[in-house]
């Protein structure tokens, strides 16, 4: 009997290592920039630049959120960022062919939502690596942007646009409601319906999903379907927030994206994720990103923080089962 | 023992190319029973499985379900006639908790679509009691945290709960230790007193004389004899293995010979 209590009872190094580490790692280190960001520059915590980091962070909280969907069934987008600046070029050209905002605003969506459509197919029915198939449509969506746009932003002088990121409610913009509501949304999709178990068991266990009657090949649709669509919103988020389409190459996005994720304690391998994590993650490269500025460091250093960062947290995965 | 066996195998036949891997082989499974498919490496018990499941459609031969013909063209087939097969590697997802892998593919939902998990934890929990499983903790423990004979109870309590008619187990204790290797074979024996055919697919001379009701033996493709347990000891079993016969029973000895040309 002795040997069944002291099983039950973990020692102290199993303990550890069962400790939730990559959930834990984001909001620990989110915590701990607040304050000593917070204590090194009084303006840190005031709410106009609580506003700030929040706004700036809520195109990276829905792309991140798309990012998620896709890494959780093992796979990665590595075509989110460019299908975001596609989305936000389309948007632009229809707007400025004079249609009104909602068509232009639901043509960018489309648009990036058939890139999604495109992964989706080519990954899922094709059997080709999502590596290469997204590097290939970062590659063309970027080209397709650039092509269309004759490389020149074009503005979009719209109230609407305006409004969704500058007003709101309190210090809560539109547009971060925006992200607010599809981070919720996705918690729900993936932890309270048929497709979100079904994509953690083909992003954790391939096999014992089909043979079960997983449909494997239009779950991996779906996800890049949702990636897209993700874009095409994040797009919207960012015309608002420029003020105009520009069709250049957002690749600061990209990297973040995947950071967020990886911050949040997502497993890269697959079938493991929450949307908690990589939002919280998203808020912390704000943070970190505001913060540096605020105590005048360089913007160059901004990228080599972000960087070690990252690193760090995918040091944290390795007490990961 | 009811008159009607759930499920009978005629004449079946199934080669891959040229060779034939099973000729003319008659099989019977009944409901409450245990029935053990046995036979050495190559003798086709694997073929023959996954005739039943439909992974491998018959060439010749009948599939008789409860009385009836059926023609069983695929997987899909097989499932509609209530054919379960808990497989070795069990097809558990690690990463998933009992509830959801009991569950995967056909989930409960609410009318919004959403899942219900107190109904689905409920079902579970149901299933796992009706065959007086007391070693699973909780049926929110992930998977990836079960032992091998937990996997196994999982895998097992799938077919209570979707209410398979024919249940087959794939070498359920070779993986096992001694005290787990028991309660499976208890968990065995339960299943069948719910009704079920069992067909329990095992290397295991202890495991197969312990347990079953009725023993198929293969031999080289075909069915050397399929005997009642309480009429033959454990060594004429181990014999229709390796020779095809054993004194009266099994092939003839021109079969038995013939049938490894």
């Amino acid at each position: 009997m002795t040997a069944v209590a002291t099983a039950d009872r973990p020692r102290l190094g199993e303990r550890l290592a069962a400790a939730p580490w990559p959930e834990l790692a984001a909001p620990a280190a989110l915590l701990l920039l607040v304050v000593v960001f917070g204590a090194a520059d009084s303006t840190f915590l005031t709410t106009g630049n609580i506003e700030a980091i929040l706004q700036a962070s809520a195109i990276l909280v829905v792309l991140a959120v798309a990012q998620t969907f896709v890494v959780a069934t093992a796979g990665i987008d590595l075509s989110v960022a460019s299908t975001m600046t596609l989305g936000a070029v389309v948007l632009g050209q229809v707007y400025s062919s004079g249609a009104g905002i909602g068509w232009a605003i639901l043509a960018g969506v489309a648009a990036a939502t058939a890139v999604g459509l495109v992964n989706g197919a080519i990954v899922a029915k094709g059997g080709i690596t999502d590596f290469i198939v997204t590097l290939g449509t970062l590659s063309a969506a970027s080209g397709l942007a650039l092509i269309l746009a004759d490389g020149k932003p074009q503005p979009v002088l719209s109230k609407f646009m305006l409004d969704l990121s500058a007003s709101g409610i309190g210090i809560i913009s539109w547009s971060v409601l925006v992200a607010a509501v599809v981070a919720v949304t996705a918690h729900v999709v993936l932890f309270r319906t048929r497709l979100g178990v079904h994509l953690l068991a083909v992003g954790g266990s391939t096999d014992a999903a089909r043979s079960t009657g997983v449909r494997n090949v239009r779950v991996k649709m779906s996800v890049y379907l949702i990636s897209g669509l993700l874009a095409g919103l994040a797009a919207v988020l960012l015309v608002a927030r420029v003020g105009a389409a520009e069709p250049a190459s957002n690749t600061s996005f990209l990297l973040n994206s995947v950071a967020a994720v990886v911050l949040g304690g997502v497993s890269l391998f697959g079938g493991r994720a929450t949307i908690i994590g990589p939002v919280v993650g998203a808020l912390l490269l704000a943070s970190l990103v505001n913060g540096l500025t605020l105590l005048g460091v360089s913007q160059f250093y901004q990228p080599l923080a972000v960087g070690i960062v990252v690193v760090l947290a995918a040091f944290l995965t390795r007490f990961q089962k | 023992m009811t008159a009607v066996p759930m499920l009978e195998l005629r004449g079946v036949d199934k080669s891959f190319g040229p060779v034939h891997v099973l000729s003319s082989v008659d099989f019977t499974a009944r409901a409450g029973e245990v029935t053990a498919l046995v036979g050495d490496n190559g003798a086709g018990k694997t073929t023959l499985v996954k005739c039943i499941g439909g992974i491998h459609p018959v060439d010749a031969g009948e599939l008789i379900f409860q009385g009836t013909a059926r023609s069983v063209r695929g997987p899909r087939d097989a499932a509609l006639l209530g054919v379960e097969i808990v497989y070795q590697d069990l097809a558990l997802a690690d990463n998933l908790d009992i509830v959801e892998n009991m569950f995967l593919g056909r989930e409960v939902l609410t009318r919004l679509r959403t899942l219900d998990e107190n109904s689905m934890e409920k079902l579970a929990e149901q299933a796992l009691a009706s065959l007086s499983v007391r070693t699973v903790r909780s049926v929110r423990q992930h998977v990836v945290s079960l032992s091998g004979g937990q996997r196994q109870t999982v895998a097992i309590a799938k077919s209570v709960l979707w209410k398979s008619k024919v249940v087959i187990l794939d070498e359920p204790t070779a993986a096992l230790g001694v005290a787990q290797t028991e309660q499976v074979l208890d968990l065995v024996r339960r299943l069948a007193g719910q009704g079920v055919a069992v067909i329990l697919v095992s290397h295991n001379m202890n495991d197969v004389m312990k347990v079953a009701d009725s023993i198929g033996v293969l031999f080289l493709g075909r069915m050397a004899a399929q005997v009642r347990r309480k009429d033959v000891t454990q060594t004429q079993v181990v014999e229709l293995i390796t020779a095809g016969r054993s004194g009266e029973l099994g092939l003839s000895p021109a079969e038995s010979s013939g049938a490894a040309v």
